[in-house]
């Protein structure tokens, strides 16, 4: 009964890792790249911790594996989160089909502070066009 | 019979060793740097679900250790390079 259980969370648990790195492969720009890949990669490890903590009849390794998943869970989503603004900053192309950027036009371009009401204009005093690339190369 | 050893054998460890290399072709083609970080954070992150898999199957709980201190490792790696990259001149 235990083995079942535990083929079946391993399972699922590298699946997701599977689907991750496919997802990272396949996904045409950066952005959708990372909203794939924190989450699956974190409920896939989290999936294998929890395997290895059914596994060994221990309390110390049980306390491991729920650090290494609270960890995981906790800094997942911050590292994801500043890896994406600085990839806003430094001008990353969104993917040539976006529909649409809320965020075009609403960062102070020195500052880096984020306004609510989109009032930061450029040099011309028009507001800023979103960063869409022209091709698919561009973000492939 | 299969026995939950061989399935962790022959099922799971290859697929974990497939993600890892499909991810490493992203490590080397990636457009931006941006895209090369994520691609080294999934890497580790494959590397701490190979670590536990290991652990389970040579039955040494010492290398959860490991994994503890990998992941501390990638959470700073990506902050510093997130802030490095954003303050970087152009």
């Amino acid at each position: 009964m235990i083995d079942i259980i535990l083929a079946i969370l391993s399972t699922v648990g590298a699946l997701s890792i599977l689907f991750a790195s496919i997802g990272i492969l396949r996904m045409p720009d950066f952005y959708l790249r990372l909203s794939v890949t924190v989450k699956a990669s974190t409920l896939g490890v989290g999936l294998l911790l929890i395997c290895a903590a059914i596994m060994f009849p221990d309390v110390s390794v049980t306390t491991k594996a729920i650090a290494i998943i609270f960890f995981l869970i906790i800094t997942a989503p911050i590292a994801a989160h500043m890896i994406g603004r600085a990839a806003y900053f430094t001008g990353t192309p969104l993917w040539k089909d976006t529909v649409i950027d809320q965020l075009a036009g609403m960062y102070n371009k020195e500052t880096h502070e984020l306004e609510s009401n989109g009032e930061v204009k450029n040099s011309e005093g028009g507001s800023e066009p979103p960063n869409i690339a022209k091709s698919e190369e561009e973000t492939e | 019979m299969i026995t939950l050893e061989t399935y962790f054998d022959f099922v799971i460890l290859p697929i974990l060793s497939i993600s890892a290399m499909l991810v490493f072709i992203r490590l080397y083609k990636g457009p931006a740097i941006v895209d090369r970080v994520i691609a080294l954070d999934l890497i580790i992150t494959i590397g701490i679900g190979i670590i536990t898999v290991y652990s389970i199957r040579a039955d040494q709980q010492v290398m959860l250790d490991v994994a503890i201190i990998l992941a501390l490792i990638a959470f700073l790696g990506t902050i510093a390079f997130a802030y490095y990259i954003e303050k970087q001149k152009k």
